[in-house]
């Protein structure tokens, strides 16, 4: 009666362990493969609804400036509208849809735009989060950027270019860091800005690491490729 | 526990074991489909955003 006791208990304590190894391995392992799988698809599905014609042309010539980049409207809630590129995050990182919005359920889809913050090629802050681990991991090596490296944003008829100029880490009610005007809340923003936002550190949700990119170029798809994606 | 499952599975023992890794695949299976990705947002290093999630 008591070995019985026992060993149920000892089972229960088994199963248990199993459980949580389970769940590691479910959490680290399995989200990436199928949201690497997912958010393929879904930039593939974009690039074909797009018809990129300049993918893989070089550009023609010197880049020209083609003056202010378009504005775009807001993006609906939950919709892709871009991709981006981080050709320093080696040729194994994929690239990755944006979505309007940064829910949870979102961010397993891909990069997420916070909401209000500018469009890309926009005076002001084109701000977004993606996961640095687990979900496909967009951000796993944000860490790594250096001021220059290129971020190429894609959208239905434009590239846009932009170059990383700082990093920093903040503690996660920082919301200012995604303002027009990074850590200034009130002031006019005179420039194009792009920001990252991932968790930090690594596995753990204590702060965030926050990358800011200034625009350096755009060009109309017509142009072909910006030559910043072939830097990597 | 696992010794009355094993009883409880009917057949020679091949089929048991057959029957027993196809308990094992459905139960891993409900896992990751149903169960784990409700726990998922409990878990600390799933939060990326500045402010609460949109």
């Amino acid at each position: 009666m008591i070995r019985g006791a026992v060993r149920g208990l000892g089972e229960l304590f088994i199963t248990a362990g199993l459980l949580l190894l389970l769940f590691v391995a479910w959490q680290l392992w399995w989200t990436d493969v199928v949201a690497n799988r997912a958010q393929a698809e879904i930039t593939a599905d974009l690039e074909q609804e797009w018809g990129d014609g300049s993918r893989g042309a070089a550009p023609a010539e010197a880049p020209q400036d083609y003056g202010d980049p378009p504005e775009l409207a807001q993006a609906p809630d939950g919709e892709a509208f871009a991709i981006v590129r981080i050709p320093d995050f080696g040729p194994d990182w994929q690239e990755r849809p944006v979505f309007q919005g940064t829910g949870l359920d979102l961010l397993k889809k891909g990069v997420g735009h916070y909401v209000d913050t500018a469009m890309p090629g926009a005076v002001g802050n084109f701000a977004v989060a993606g996961h640095r681990v687990t979900y496909g991991r967009p951000f796993n090596q944000i860490a790594e950027l250096e001021p220059g490296d290129p971020i190429v944003v894609e959208t239905a008829d434009s590239w846009y270019v932009y170059r990383m100029r700082s990093s920093t880490i903040v503690a996660p009610d920082r919301v200012d860091v995604v303002a027009p005007v990074p850590e200034q809340p009130d002031a006019v923003p005179t420039e194009r800005l792009m920001t990252l936002t991932a968790c930090h550190p690594m596995y753990s949700a204590r702060e965030r690491f926050i990358v800011h990119a200034v625009l350096e170029s755009w060009q109309p798809k017509s142009a072909g490729e910006p030559a910043a994606l072939a830097a990597g | 526990m696992y010794a009355l499952i094993w009883r409880l599975l009917p057949g020679p023992r091949p089929v048991k074991i057959l029957l027993a890794l196809a308990l094992v695949v459905a139960v891993v299976f409900v896992l990751f489909e149903y169960v784990f990705p409700v726990a998922a947002p409990l878990v600390p290093f799933n939060d990326n955003t500045v402010g609460d999630p949109q």
